[in-house]
This record gives structure tokens, C-alpha cells and sequence, in this order.
């Protein structure tokens, strides 16, 4: 690492840290309904909306009813997505005459949409009408975020609530998620985007004569390049704010027309872990005690930096067989040095190495790099970030509630040590809330674990494997690691669009999107129902130094220990190899 | 505290030779389904001898001996948690039998009608249902629980309670109930059978350190269930590992797939058998313990519920303060000499027998040098104090008439004889009052001479337990039917939180449900039928053995020793076997992470010999290192069993302190001891050259 490495990612920790606080007390402001302009402005729309559309945004919902509410949404939204695809060569907006996409991949991608995953088995410039990316896409972007924070709401108010049978109003809480949260912020960044060079147009994609006329390997020559084109800056600007990550271009924010330069690669960074981190303090300032939220924050950080300063490190150390080769990967005024296979000359090392583990540690997905070429060592950070299940920052609400799900573990775990029937936030952890929180921590390593071995058994799955030895083996583990989490970044290297891969793909994305958020709700109204237990000397303060390394303990271990072996025959061993 | 359970040692060879004949029994699978780790665990052990005898008669994966090795030790692991369950039970086993021995058939003298003097038939003790009436002659055994409801009699408890002094049951009142088992030494009882036979307390008492009827406590079935999802992760994380072995071997193309054998010793090392296997030991020591402390919880649940307690409502009398209160000073009315009022108020003490009448003979001894007179040289008649006239006196043979008593008693006493109160003495009575004291007033016919200052004497060492409560988080509550002022002088002198003055039954359940309302866990202790309502609202509930059968019914603890500081101890034994739960899980898992950079690179030691850098404890060979792991997997349980059964001790500190002070003993601990001990194992393994 050098000091330039350094400099880079401590400019980025430095501001993402700054807007953490603004921005979470005015989510808590939003989501208490307290006037904060906006929602003072917006309510006749607000307003019109529930009229509209009859709901009764007075009647709160006890959590069978939230969550009944809250799956119908989704899969009414999967199912519209999943016709859009069908059916986009009938509908207008289709200037590239993209024919209708099969049925393995709208499902693939309509799952993935919906559930904030944003796994692309497809290539955005070569399969959808802008009719599908903007109406189909765009929107679920929003509303997959805005279910996310509608999952951690009634959580909170678990804790508030004393003896309460109803924890919110999903419908409320999603509309005010996506009018005074998504939207002002993504129309704001989109157009900031615009100004810097993304673009954002109904034209068809370009023909243009290649500068310099190459062969294909059929030894065709090739004089002609296609420019696609498309409204990317409304889709790239929710896509990074709601920890989407689906580009509108196949390679993501490694296009040019996706992020064209260092500043909008840093916005665009800084957007990536923006809300998840904002949520943790508007958490803590509506649970009433802002120490709360910060101690989550400060196990995210304390996971979330040596995993990006490693990444850095490794990166930037290079590929050790080429020293054999005699080639130079110093960094000097002239060359990045380090591993710069499969990365963008204009972003380097340090930004493809923030960015790689910022999307994998937020459930983003979006890439600025392709991480298959990523050092061995950074790629297991990248998996283990995910594999953990997206508690660090993670998804927009389901990061959050993932890593209250481990709070809940570790008050358990710690509340016997100390003799005393375990509390968080006031609210005794019983054997249901232990149930629950088993579930959501057992469901994706059973996702990640289970569809791996299938994939690496059944002989057509098998087939898609690109690359040979421990390799090949990471690039699978990899794909389920990221579904199974509903992260939705790709390790690539593996012919993900077949029947096998969009269907297994598709229900490990739904099983780890929904079996965890249901459970959760079920916790939010369990908590709800019962007293509020006040602090005395006897109650362990879950805001200390001490918590916080105890909490972090736990993540890393839970992880670490599942994971371990198979990561040891991926790129441990690619590592140890090299 | 006499204590006739003393505490065993804890390794004792009758126990421990039983034990081991049980832990080969409780191998039976619907045992040991109960327990999900341990079941898994003997799966285990099953498959691995079919691997052994498959390799024995034909082609094994792996080598026949090491195979059975780790077979073997896979057995030892379920047997030596069975062991730790045994030695657990054996323990209270022995307990149960000296009770047993109590309850012998006994004959009983079942009375025709309800009265003392009809007739009675002898019949069998086991005979005898609810609502039967028998009498209990000098020298009888108490056939069953029961009732007083006609006359007084000591009784021998000892064989309960262990304590040898004999005590005093009567009929009405707190000292009426009597329980099955005990001896009548003197006089004789009428007693109302109160229970059916096989629910009497001594029933229930043998049950319960039998564990017979143990039920898993809230925080055990949440425990189990976090302990079933580790096995499950865990059991996912070795079953993938073979399609991901036999994968990596086709891409790596050298070595071959990781044994079973090696699986299955994964597994085992990774799921958290040590707290497995000692879970069911440590609540029954738990209950043990209890028993220990003489007290008898009618469920682990309430032991467990001890633990949380926040709140501690104390009865003032006897608990707070020595039964009885003193008199220390005597100030005269205007006019009147202090010698005057000491000297009229021993006279008026001579014959009061209660214990305040003779401090108040003593005071005036020690004070004013009066020697106490004999009360027939005065000629004198005792006034005894009744509950109308509430107040106590003589008349002397000289024609003086002296008397003592409640403020508002004595007034109207002078006032009827024409007298008058004098005014400056209220600001006397006040003072007394917020002090904490009693003031009680000497007339002698229609004039006040002045005042007595009874004082509460808190009992030594009170304080400094309440301040160890309040450590532990637990706020103390004194229950008492003073007044408000009094009621707040004592308890700030006795350094407790807060008070209930003038308590009623009513007040009493009020001021829990407040409490209960407000998430607070309440305890309580009391004896008297008056206090069976709060009794049954409090969540954690103990009676002395001595209290009403209304009181025993509505608690979920009985305390043998007339002990009201108990519960402190109760509470520390709830707190304890937390802990010793917790503090194992932590170590347990935390013990996973070496045992992964000791099987891991074994078991890939063909496909990927670059994995043997993982191997950082330097274990001799691929087969050592996993049957080191292994044994040190199961041997842990062995060395770990003094702690289940002892139980992690328990300083009354601030939570977070706790933790640390545990997390670094236990979790640390349980990081770094197996590093070492699997090394020392293989190093041994390796000098005995087993491998």
C-alpha cells in the first residue's frame, strides 16, 4: 500500500461518515412524521396516493397483516416485471427491436428485481427495451429499497411499543420510503449524474467505424462498432442509492456512459453505503438512544474497514507470478503497479478495490471492476462480505435488520453470561425471537452451501464452469454466495444464463429475500406485544466498547466458521497456490 | 442455618460408580433424541463403527484402526455427557433416598368427626386423601400435609429441615401447617389432610431433586434452540464439504475425496458438544444447589426466574429488623424527672413478658439504676394488653395505676379520668417517629409522665446485603404496617430503596402489579395467609416452611430455614446457572476455530498439500491431527464437569463488568485452550506411537 492507497480511502471513509448523521435524522424525522419540508410539501400527493389506490393509512396492521400486505406487493411486482420481459417486443419504447426474453431469465430477473438483488443473467444493451429497464427495473429499484426500510420500521417500533398487537402500515411506510426518501434523493443524484456525463436518452444505440479495424476469431473483419444508448442516469442513480446495483449496461459502472470519471465513480461510491449507513443512526435516534445505532455502525466499520484496506493491500501487492515473468507492478508516476487485470484505467487500484468491497459489503452488486479478476485474497473478502449475510451496511432496511438479527444472538448469548434472562433495547429475547433470529441466520448459509454442492455435482451446472481448479470453484460459490444474500454482483467467469442458474438462482434469491424478512416481522410483533423492562445496574448496555467487540465477535465467527471450509478449497487455496 | 444437607464432595465413588453403569444406558436413542447435539453425536458414532466394520471385512476409505480410533472417541463423547447427566442425577438420587426414608407407611388415626376426643379408626398414611381429618397423639408421625385446626404441639422437623430444635404448631394463624413426615413430640394436633397422596411436599421434593420432573426452563428451550442451529450449520458446512471435495479433486485432478470418517470428526469437533453435553447437568445441579440452600422450588422455572429478579419486597419484622423492638430512652413530660418516668414505666414492665417489656426493665436498670422489684412484693395486678384497651399495666396495692401504651390510648385513657395530654410532648412523639422509633406513653391514673422511645434494631450485616443487591441491579422493598414516617426512617437506616408503610393485602398486590406493569420481575417473601394473594401475584414467591398452607400454596419456593435473607442466595443460584449455561456456549464455540486449522488441512492434505500452512499448530500427521481433535473434543466434557456441576461463581458486579470479566475467561479461554491441548494430544499421541 502506498500513501496515495491510503489518502483514497480514508477521503472516502471521512465523507462517508459525515453524511451518515444528517441524513438518518431526517429518515427518523420522515419515518416519525415529524415536518421536515418535504413532507410537508408532498402530503396532497401523499395523501391522493392512499385515496387512490384505498388504503386506509390511519388502521395500523398487527404483523400477519404487514407481512401479508408486504409479500403480495412483491410478488405482484415479480409477476409484472416477469410479463414486461415477456411481451416488451409488443410495447413501445423498444428502439433496438429487442425480441421478448425466455421464460428461465424474465423469471431470473424478475426475482432479482424485486427482491433488491439485482443478479443479471441478462445483458442490459442486448436483451431489454428501455420500456422494460425504466418501467420494469427502475421502479422495482425503488420499491425493492423502499420494502426494505418498510421491513426495518415495524422492527423499530417493536422496541418502542410497549404492549402493542400492531407494528405500522405497510403501505404507509412504502410510500413514504419512496416519495421522501428515494425519490428527492435519486432525482438529485440523477441529475447530478447527467451534469457529469451519464447519460440519459430515448436514441437508439450508434453504429460508428472503428478507429483502429480488428479480426474476430473466425478472422472476420471488423470495422464497426454499436454505441448502445439508453435513459441510464434515472436507473443508475436509484440503482446505487437503494443498493440495487443492476446496470443498465451490461458491465455496470464500468461503462463510461455509466460513470464516466473519478468524481461521479466517487459519488457513486459514497451512494452504495449512504442509506444503509444513515439507517443505523436514524435507528438509534428513534429507538431513543442514538448510542444504539452507532454501536451497529461501529461493528459494521470495524468488519468494513480491514476488509477494504486488505482488498487494497492485496491489490496493490499484485499478482506474485508475475514476478517470475520479471514484470514490474511498482506503483510509480506512471503505472498504478498492482493488479490491474480486469480493472479500468481510470479508477485504479484503490477505487476498484473501495468499490468491490463497498457493493459486496452493502447488498449493492454493482461492479466498477470485474472481480473475478480481483486477487484471490480480494475476492474472499468480497464472498465472506456477503456470506456473512449482508449485516455489513448490507441492503437499504434488510442490512440493518440482518445485523439486529446477530444483536439478538449475541444479547442472548451474553445476557446467560451475565445471569439474566437476555434484553435488547428493553425487550426480553425469549425462545420465539431466538427461534426467528435462527432462521435468518441459518437461511442463507443453506442457500449459499446447498446450492453450491448442487451446482457442483450435477453435471450441466457443472458445464458452465469457465475456469479450471479452485478457481472455477469460487466463481460457483461466488454466484450462490451473491444470490443467496441478494447481493447480485457476479464473479463472472460463469455461464450464469442457463435454465439451471436462472431458476436455482432465482429461488435462492427469493428464499433469502423473504424468508428472512418474514421472520422478522414476526420478531417486530412479538417484541411489540410485550413490556418495556426499565435499565437498572443488572441491565447489560448494549452501546459499550465492550458489546460492540462481543457483537462483532459473533458476525465474524458465525461466518467464519460456516464458511471456512468452503472457502478454503476456493480461494484460500488459489492464494496459497499462487 | 444448620445445614443437613451438606455440601457433597464432588467426586464421591457411590456416586460415581452408578453413574457410569447409567451413562452406558442413556446411549438408548429416544434418551438421546431429547438432546439434539448428543443425538447427532451418536449418529456419529454409529456410522463410524459400520465405516470401521465395513473396512474391518472388506475396502475401507481409511486405514481399520483409524477408524476405530475415531469411532471410539466419537463413543466416549456421548458417554462422557452421559456421564456428566448421571453424576448430576446421582447426586440428587442420593438426596432423594435420605428424604425417602422419611416417608415411610405410617399408621394414622383418622377421626370420625372433625373434633378432638371422637373416635378414631387406624389406618394406613397412604390411605388417606384431601379433606381427611386424623390425630396426631405425642410420639406420632405426621401421616401426610396437612392442617392444624385444633390444638398446639411441638413437632420435630428435623428430618426436613434439619434443624434439631423442635418447633410449635397450632391451629389458626401463621403456624398451622404441618407437613407429612414429621414427628409430634408433645401434646397432640387435629390436622386437615391437605393433599392427595403423591403431591405432598415431600413427594414434590423428591421429585424434584430426582429431576424426574424436570422441565426445560424459557431460557433452556432458547439456549436449545440456538444450539440446534449451530449443529445444523454445521452439519451443512461438512455435508457440502464432500461434493465440494469430490469436485475439487476432478479439477485439481491428484488426491482423493475426504474420508466420512474425517466428516463425521469434523462435524462432531464443530457442534457445540461441550455445552451439549453438560446442558442437562447443569440444571440439574442447579436444583441440587437449591436443595443445598434448603429450599425447595416447585420448578426450574422459578429458579430461573430468581435470576431476573429486579424487584425484592421484604416484611419489615424479622427480616429487616430483630423481631422485637427496644426501648432506649425515656423522656418526662414537662415537670416530671427522667428517674420518675423510668422508674414507673419497670414497674409497669415487671410482668410484661414480651420481649419490649424487658428492654424497657433493663433500660431503666442500665440508665437510672433501678433494680427491678420482684411484683409480689408490690402487690400488685397486671394489666395484660389487649387489642381494645391496647395498652398494658398495674395497679399497684398502694392505689397507683400505671400505664402504658399507644399515643391515641393513653389520651383517651387520661382524657376519660379528666386529665389532659400535654402539647409539648407531640414534638417529642414526632421526633421519635421520623427516626424510625415507636414512641409509647406512661400514665400514672390521669397524668402523662412521658414518653418510652422504642427503637427497631436492624439486624447486623442487613445493610451490606443490600448494597450487594443493589449491585446486582436489585432494587430492595420494605413491607411494613408502620407509618409512612417510621416506615422511611428504617429503611433508609436498614439502606434500602424503598418502602410500602401501612401495608394491607390490598396495597400489597397493588404496589407488585404496579411494579409488574412497569416490566419488573418482583420477589417476595412472607409467611402469613395475609400474604398469600401478593404471594401468588409476585413471580418469584418463597414461604417459609413455618408459613400458612395458603402462603405454601401460592409460592413457587419454600425455604426450610426460617431465613428471610434467602432469596439473596436464591438469586444468586438463578444468576449462576445462567452463567454457567452461557459461559460454556461461548467457550464451546469459541473452541471451533482451532479445531478447523487442525481438521482442515488433514483433510485436504491430498487434493491440496498447500493447505498444510493452515496447519499452524504443526500436528504430526493428517490422521493425529483429526483423532487429536477428537479427543480433545471429548475429554473437554470430562474436565469441564466440576464446572457444570459446581456452577460459575457469581460476584454481584455491574453488568458490563461481568461480561468482560466472563467473555475473557471463557471466550478467550475457549479460543486459545484448545490450541494447546490439541497439540499436547497429538504430541502424546505421537511419543505412545498410536499414529
Amino acid at each position: 500500500m502506498n500513501i496515495n492507497n491510503v489518502i483514497q480511502s480514508l477521503l472516502f471513509l471521512a465523507v462517508l461518515i459525515i453524511s451518515i448523521k444528517p441524513l438518518g435524522i431526517y429518515m427518523a424525522y420522515i419515518y416519525e412524521g415529524k415536518p421536515i419540508g418535504i413532507n410537508v410539501w408532498l402530503v396532497p400527493i401523499e395523501k391522493w396516493l392512499y385515496r387512490i389506490s384505498g388504503v386506509d393509512s390511519e388502521t395500523e396492521m398487527p404483523w400477519k397483516e404487514y407481512a401479508i400486505a408486504m409479500m403480495i406487493f412483491n410478488i405482484i411486482g415479480i409477476f409484472i416485471v416477469f410479463l414486461l420481459q415477456r411481451i416488451q417486443a409488443f410495447l413501445p419504447l423498444n428502439p433496438m427491436n429487442m425480441p421478448n426474453v425466455p421464460e428461465d431469465l424474465s423469471f431470473n430477473t424478475a426475482v432479482s428485481f424485486a427482491t433488491n438483488t439485482n443478479w443479471q443473467s441478462y445483458g442490459g444493451e442486448t436483451t431489454l427495451s428501455y420500456f422494460t429497464q425504466m418501467i420494469g427495473l427502475t421502479v422495482q429499484n425503488f420499491v425493492s429499497a423502499a420494502t426494505g426500510m418498510a421491513l426495518i420500521l415495524p422492527l423499530i417500533r417493536g422496541f418502542m411499543q410497549k404492549q402493542k398487537e400492531t407494528i405500522g402500515n405497510f403501505w404507509v411506510d412504502l410510500t413514504r420510503s419512496v416519495l421522501y426518501v428515494l425519490l428527492p434523493l435519486a432525482i438529485v443524484f440523477a441529475l447530478v449524474l447527467i451534469s457529469c456525463g451519464v447519460i440519459q436518452t430515448f436514441r437508439p444505440s450508434i453504429k460508428t467505424s472503428l478507429l483502429q479495424i480488428t479480426k474476430n476469431e473466425k478472422g472476420d473483419i471488423i470495422s464497426e462498432q454499436t454505441i448502445a444508448l439508453g435513459p441510464a442516469a434515472s436507473q443508475i442513480a436509484i440503482k446505487q442509492l437503494g443498493t440495487n446495483g443492476g446496470g443498465f449496461f451490461n458491465v455496470n459502472s464500468a461503462h463510461p456512459f455509466e460513470n464516466p470519471d473519478a468524481l461521479t465513480n466517487f459519488l457513486e461510491l459514497i451512494a452504495i453505503l449512504l442509506i444503509p449507513a444513515a439507517l443505523c443512526y436514524s435507528f438509534g435516534y428513534m429507538v431513543g438512544d442514538v448510542r444504539q445505532g452507532m454501536a451497529l455502525l461501529a461493528v459494521m466499520l470495524i468488519i468494513f474497514i480491514p476488509c477494504l484496506l486488505g482488498s487494497v493491500y492485496f491489490e496493490q501487492k499484485g499478482n506474485p507470478v508475475f514476478k517470475n515473468f520479471n514484470i514490474d507492478q511498482q506503483a510509480t508516476n506512471l503505472q498504478p503497479g498492482g493488479n490491474m487485470e480486469g480493472k479500468e484505467a481510470r479508477f485504479g487500484i484503490v477505487n476498484s478495490s473501495i468499490w468491490a468491497v463497498s457493493t459486496t459489503a452493502a447488498s449493492n452488486g454493482s461492479i466498477n471492476s470485474m472481480h473475478d479478476s480481483h486477487t484471490p485474497m480480494s475476492g474472499l473478502i468480497q464472498m465472506w462480505l456477503m456470506q456473512i449475510g449482508e449485516v455489513i451496511f448490507g441492503g437499504v432496511g434488510s442490512g440493518l435488520y440482518g445485523m439486529i438479527s446477530f444483536a439478538i444472538v449475541a444479547v442472548f448469548i451474553s445476557g446467560l453470561m451475565i445471569g439474566r434472562t437476555p434484553e435488547y433495547l428493553g425487550k426480553k429475547i425469549e425462545s420465539y425471537e431466538m427461534k426467528m433470529a435462527s432462521i435468518m441466520i441459518l437461511i442463507p448459509p443453506i442457500l449459499v452451501l446447498g446450492g453450491t454442492a448442487i451446482a457442483v455435482v450435477l453435471p450441466e451446472a457443472k458445464a458452465a464452469i469457465l475456469n479450471h481448479g479452485p478457481h472455477g470453484f469460487s466463481e460457483v460459490l461466488y454466484a450462490f454466495s451473491s444470490a443467496g444474500n441478494n447481493n447480485g454482483s457476479a464473479f463472472a467467469g460463469l455461464g450464469v444464463n442457463t435454465f439451471f442458474y436462472n431458476i436455482s438462482l432465482g429461488i435462492a434469491m427469493f428464499c433469502a429475500r423473504y424468508f428472512l424478512a418474514i421472520p422478522i416481522l414476526a420478531i417486530a410483533g412479538s417484541l411489540s406485544k410485550k413490556k418495556i423492562i426499565p435499565v437498572s445496574q443488572g441491565t447489560l448496555p448494549t452501546y459499550t466498547p465492550l458489546f460492540v467487540t462481543f457483537l462483532t465477535m459473533i458476525v465474524i465467527i458465525v461466518g467464519a466458521l460456516t464458511f471456512f471450509p468452503a472457502l478454503a478449497l476456493g480461494p484460500i487455496v488459489e492464494h496459497l497456490m499462487m | 442455618m444448620s445445614k443437613s444437607y451438606k455440601q457433597k464432595s464432588l467426586f464421591e465413588w457411590a456416586i460415581i460408580g452408578p453413574a457410569i453403569i447409567n451413562s452406558i444406558k442413556k446411549l438408548d436413542p429416544g434418551h438421546q433424541i431429547k438432546n439434539p447435539v448428543m443425538f447427532v453425536v451418536l449418529i456419529g458414532s454409529i456410522f463410524t463403527t459400520g465405516l470401521f466394520i465395513q473396512a474391518l471385512v472388506g475396502q475401507g476409505e481409511a486405514p481399520a484402526n483409524f477408524i476405530l480410533a475415531i469411532s471410539l472417541w466419537l463413543w466416549f463423547t456421548v458417554i462422557f455427557a452421559n456421564f456428566a447427566e448421571a453424576m448430576a442425577e446421582g447426586r440428587g438420587k442420593a438426596q432423594a433416598d435420605s428424604l425417602r426414608k422419611v416417608r415411610k407407611d405410617t399408621p394414622a388415626k383418622k377421626l370420625a368427626q372433625n373434633k378432638y376426643g371422637t373416635n378414631h379408626t387406624i389406618v394406613s398414611a397412604s390411605t388417606l386423601s384431601k379433606g381427611d381429618v386424623v390425630l396426631i397423639e405425642a410420639g406420632d408421625a405426621i401421616p401426610m400435609d396437612g392442617e392444624v385446626i385444633e390444638g398446639v404441639a411441638s413437632v420435630d422437623e428435623s428430618a426436613i429441615t434439619g434443624e434439631s430444635a423442635p418447633v410449635i404448631r397450632e391451629s389458626g394463624g401463621d403456624r398451622s401447617a404441618v407437613t407429612g413426615g414429621t414427628r409430634v413430640l408433645s401434646d397432640w394436633l387435629v390436622v386437615r389432610i391437605s393433599t392427595n397422596p403423591g403431591e405432598t411436599f415431600l413427594d414434590r421434593m423428591i421429585a424434584m431433586v430426582e429431576g424426574a420432573k424436570r422441565q426445560k426452563t424459557p431460557n433452556e428451550i432458547a439456549l436449545c434452540i440456538l444450539l440446534a442451529v449451530f449443529t445444523l450449520i454445521f452439519l451443512l458446512a461438512c455435508v457440502t464439504l464432500l461434493p465440494f471435495s469430490i469436485y475439487s479433486v476432478l479439477t485439481a485432478g491428484h488426491g482423493v475425496p475426504i474420508t466420512i470418517t474425517a466428516l463425521v470428526a469434523l462435524l462432531v469437533c464443530l457442534i457445540p458438544t461441550t455445552i451439549g453435553g453438560l446442558l442437562p447437568a447443569i440444571g440439574i445441579a442447579g436444583m441440587d444447589k437449591m436443595i443445598q440452600a434448603n429450599v425447595i422450588a416447585t420448578s426450574g422455572r422459578a429458579v430461573e426466574a430468581a435470576g431476573d429478579v429486579d424487584v425484592l419486597l421484604l416484611d419489615k419484622t424479622g427480616t429487616i429488623t430483630l423481631g422485637n423492638r427496644q426501648a432506649v430512652a425515656f423522656l418526662p413530660a414537662k415537670g416530671i424527672t427522667a428517674e420518675l418516668i423510668a422508674d414507673a414505666a419497670q414497674i409497669s414492665s415487671l410482668s410484661d413478658e414480651t420481649p419490649e417489656g424487658r428492654s424497657i426493665v433493663i433500660l431503666a436498670k442500665e440508665k437510672y439504676n433501678i433494680r427491678a422489684r420482684q411484683i409480689h412484693e408490690l402487690n400488685a395486678k397486671f394489666i395484660p394488653f389487649t387489642a381494645q384497651t391496647r395498652m398494658s399495666g398495674v395497679n399497684l396495692g398502694d392505689g397507683r395505676q400505671i400505664r402504658k401504651g399507644a399515643i391515641d390510648a393513653i389520651e383517651n385513657y387520661v382524657k376519660s379520668l379528666g386529665g389532659f395530654f400535654p402539647e409539648e410532648l407531640k414534638t417529642n412523639i414526632e421526633s421519635i417517629s421520623k427516626t424510625g422509633g415507636t414512641p409509647l406513653v406512661v400514665a400514672e391514673h390521669k397524668n402523662v409522665l412521658g414518653l418510652i422511645h422504642l427503637k427497631d434494631i436492624i439486624k447486623g450485616g442487613i445493610k451490606e446485603r443490600f448494597e450487594e443487591l443493589r449491585r446486582m441491579g436489585i432494587k430492595t422493598v420494605m413491607i411494613t404496617g408502620d407509618n409512612p414516617l417510621t416506615a422511611a426512617a428504617i429503611a433508609a437506616e436498614a439502606g434500602m430503596d424503598d418502602f410500602l408503610a401501612q401495608a394491607t393485602p390490598e396495597t400489597k398486590l397493588k404496589y407488585i402489579r404496579d411494579m409488574q406493569a412497569g416490566g419488573r420481575l418482583v420477589a417476595m417473601t412472607g409467611d402469613g395467609t395475609n400474604d398469600a394473594p401478593a404471594l401468588a401475584q409476585a413471580d418469584v414467591a418463597v414461604a417459609m416452611n413455618t408459613g400458612t398452607q395458603a402462603a405454601k400454596e401460592a409460592v413457587n419456593m419454600v425455604d426450610l430455614d426460617y431465613n428471610p435473607t434467602k432469596l439473596i442466595q436464591i438469586v444468586e443460584i438463578g444468576k449462576q446457572l445462567l452463567m454457567t449455561r452461557g459461559s460454556l456456549t461461548t467457550f464451546s464455540i469459541a473452541n471451533d476455530i482451532s479445531k478447523y486449522f487442525a481438521i482442515i488441512p488433514a483433510a485436504f492434505a491430498t487434493t491440496y498439500p498447500v493447505l498444510n500452512s493452515l496447519n499452524i499448530m504443526h500436528l504430526a500427521t493428517p490422521s493425529s491431527a483429526i483423532l487429536s481433535a477428537v479427543i480433545f473434543n471429548a475429554i473437554i466434557i470430562i474436565f469441564l464437569i466440576p464446572l457444570a456441576l459446581k456452577g460459575i461463581a457469581y460476584k454481584p458486579m455491574p453488568a458490563n463488568r461481568l461480561l468482560r470479566n466472563n467473555l475473557l475467561i471463557y471466550g478467550v479461554g475457549g479460543l486459545i485452550t484448545p490450541f494447546i491441548g490439541i497439540k499436547l494430544i497429538d504430541m502424546l499421541l505421537v511419543a505412545l506411537h498410536l499414529v
